[in-house]
């Protein structure tokens, strides 16, 4: 994966409002070339909002939004061919037969390719690497829930696009059908070099795919970092146990590998039943959401950094 | 490939596509026949009345008549086919498409248009058959292509504008009872002139009537146009009123399925899907 220091996706000021109640306030973001971020929150917290307006499904009320360069409120057919989306439910074409359907949308984008990108994906190449070679065949209806899921996928990248957003792509799927498809996102994105906007309610989704994590609460952005940092900068220390002479002691420590090789240059053999218990992004996400929803409740203007700072006190209530 | 042709190339391989669907899975496949064959019974069994004293055969009056209203009854399939592709997802797949948008409406009036044209050949090839009466020479075939024509383009843009405004199959099953209606005080099994003149007037606002004039013209003897308003086939009056539609249509079409587009996102296809699933449960 390389992530350069080209911005992709660059959303600062956002605010979204319906009627008079505002829905996003003041979200402010940005995604580099390569990178796969996860905008992870609560359902209702403005997710989907916010990623239909990056796809230009939905006009925002005010703030600077630029995708690929482009205001998704302006953008024209060259910049629609750059993007792929993968929506919560497409149930269309159920009539149509995968590799047909695959063909004739992969014609939208042929006129879009550059000495770089070659447009669209071969579909007898795209359907091996989305593993729907088997139903080529195959009408549409009659495909299972994640083969149909994996389709969506195949049709988000028909245009092999730079920008790929995936709105709650697993929503509905057994663990197994989950784990497959973050296979596959996954494969893709180290294989293709695709910037990734996923949003997800679901935390271990988040930490599989996602290089960063924006939290979004209550139309607030309550944090922004990799999956470490979250958790290390609320949660701030790992938890060690291990057994001494028949004695059991805990530790908090900011740095457990380091605490635990001092342990074993001190004791040696001694130390028994060593565990090491890393902050967890659970932990850590429910704090955060937790903190978000009080301080809205005390002061309208919290900010990311106030929110933040102030979360460390309550992880003992969220670990409860 | 030229950008300008993506969206027409696309447009016309979709419009094969679905219309080749249309007639490779059962439903749709019965329901191509199904009017038709009603249709046809009908012809049957009215085959020995005729119209008062005229000594026309009431079927052979009919039989144009009925292939005027098949074509208008693309209002129906338009609307009906924009609601359920909203209500899936194939139009914010459209929408997520580069050029997708004109594809798919170009797509939608090639299937529908074709659709039509195959239910006319299926009726109109028995129907001459059981059907006495007709005056079909090389006459009529280019009255019968633009008075066709232009009633496709009278009535495709407003079934758009339909399928539009009325975004739920509930509503669209509503829409039905006023087209029946209209259907029925068009002339099409019982000649207009029989009516009150009130309802003449009404009738002849819309383009079910005309359509069904201009196929008799094409179709029936001169001398049939004695039972006709004005004792004429009026071919001006009929182009007159199906371009007036068909400006109407090609005006606020764009305008109104523009709108319509705008609204289309996951959220609001989800949300529909929601609302249709509280209907069924």
């Amino acid at each position: 994966m390389t992530t350069s220091e080209k911005v992709v996706l660059d959303v600062g000021g956002l605010r979204m409002r319906y009627g008079s109640v505002d829905v996003l306030h003041d979200v402010t973001f940005q995604v580099r070339h390569g990178e796969v971020l996860a905008l992870l929150g609560p359902n209702g917290a403005g997710k989907t909002t916010t990623i239909e307006i990056l796809e230009g499904f939905r006009i925002r009320s005010a703030g600077r939004v630029e995708v690929l360069g482009t205001d998704p409120a302006h953008g024209d057919e060259r910049w629609r061919a750059r993007l792929g989306v993968v929506l919560q439910s497409w149930r269309d074409h159920g009539n149509w037969r995968v590799r047909e359907f695959l063909e004739h949308l992969g014609g939208y984008y042929a006129g879009y390719a550059t000495p770089r990108i070659r447009r669209p994906w071969d579909t007898g190449e795209l359907l091996e690497a989305v593993g729907l070679a088997g139903q080529a065949g195959k009408k549409i209806k009659t495909l299972s829930g994640g083969q149909r899921r994996r389709l969506d996928v195949a049709v988000g990248i028909v245009g092999r696009p730079e920008l790929l957003f995936l709105d709650e792509p697993t929503a509905s799927f057994d663990p197994r059908a989950r784990s497959e498809f973050h296979d596959l996102v996954r494969g893709l994105v180290d294989a293709h070099e695709t910037t990734v906007l996923l949003t997800t309610h679901d935390l271990d989704e988040a930490e599989k795919l996602a290089d960063r994590i924006v939290v979004l609460n209550g139309g607030r952005i309550i944090a922004d970092g990799t999956a470490g940092e979250l958790a290390r900068r609320i949660a701030g220390e790992d938890e060690v146990r291990w057994l001494l002479d028949g004695q059991r002691f805990v530790q908090k420590t900011a740095d457990s590998t380091r605490f635990a090789q001092d342990l074993f240059a001190r004791y040696g053999d001694g130390v028994q039943e060593l565990e090491i218990h890393r902050a967890s992004l659970e932990q850590t996400y429910l704090a955060l959401v937790r903190q978000a929803e009080s301080a809205a409740g005390s002061t309208k203007e919290s900010t990311t950094e106030s929110t933040t700072r102030s979360t460390t006190g309550s992880t003992t209530e969220a670990a409860r | 490939m030229n950008l300008a042709t993506t969206a027409l190339r696309a447009g016309w391989s979709r419009g094969l596509i679905e219309l080749r669907q249309s007639f490779t899975n059962g439903p749709e496949l019965f329901s191509h026949f199904l009017w038709p064959c009603l249709m046809v019974a009908t012809m049957f069994f009215i085959r020995d009345m005729s119209f008062g004293s005229s000594g026309l055969p009431l079927s052979t009056l009919a039989l144009p008549s009925i292939l005027g209203m098949n074509a208008a009854v693309g209002v129906i399939s338009m609307s009906q086919q924009l609601t359920a592709d909203r209500e899936d997802g194939t139009l914010l797949r459209a929408k997520a498409t580069p050029h997708g948008m004109p594809a798919y409406l170009i797509g939608k009036v090639i299937s529908v248009s074709g659709g039509l044209l195959a239910d006319l050949v299926i009726f109109l090839v028995p129907g001459v058959l059981i059907v006495e009466g007709l005056a079909i020479g090389p006459g009529s075939w280019p009255t019968l292509a633009w008075v066709l024509a232009l009633g496709l383009v009278a009535t495709l843009p407003i079934g758009a504008v339909l399928g539009s405004v009325f975004g739920s199959a509930r509503a669209q099953g509503l829409l039905q009872l006023p087209f029946l209606a209209v259907i029925g005080i068009s002339g099409i099994f019982y000649p207009i002139t029989a009516l009150p003149e009130w309802l003449q007037g009404i009738a002849q606002v819309f383009p079910i009537y005309w359509m069904g004039l201009g196929m008799r013209s094409a179709l029936l003897p001169d001398s049939a146009a004695a039972i006709e308003i004005g004792e004429s086939w009026r071919h001006l009056e009929t182009a007159g009123v199906l371009g007036a539609w068909a400006v109407l249509g090609l005006l606020v079409a764009p305008m109104v399925l523009r709108r319509m587009a705008r609204g289309e996102s996951g959220s609001s296809v989800a949300a529909r899907r929601e609302r249709a699933l509280q209907r069924i449960g």
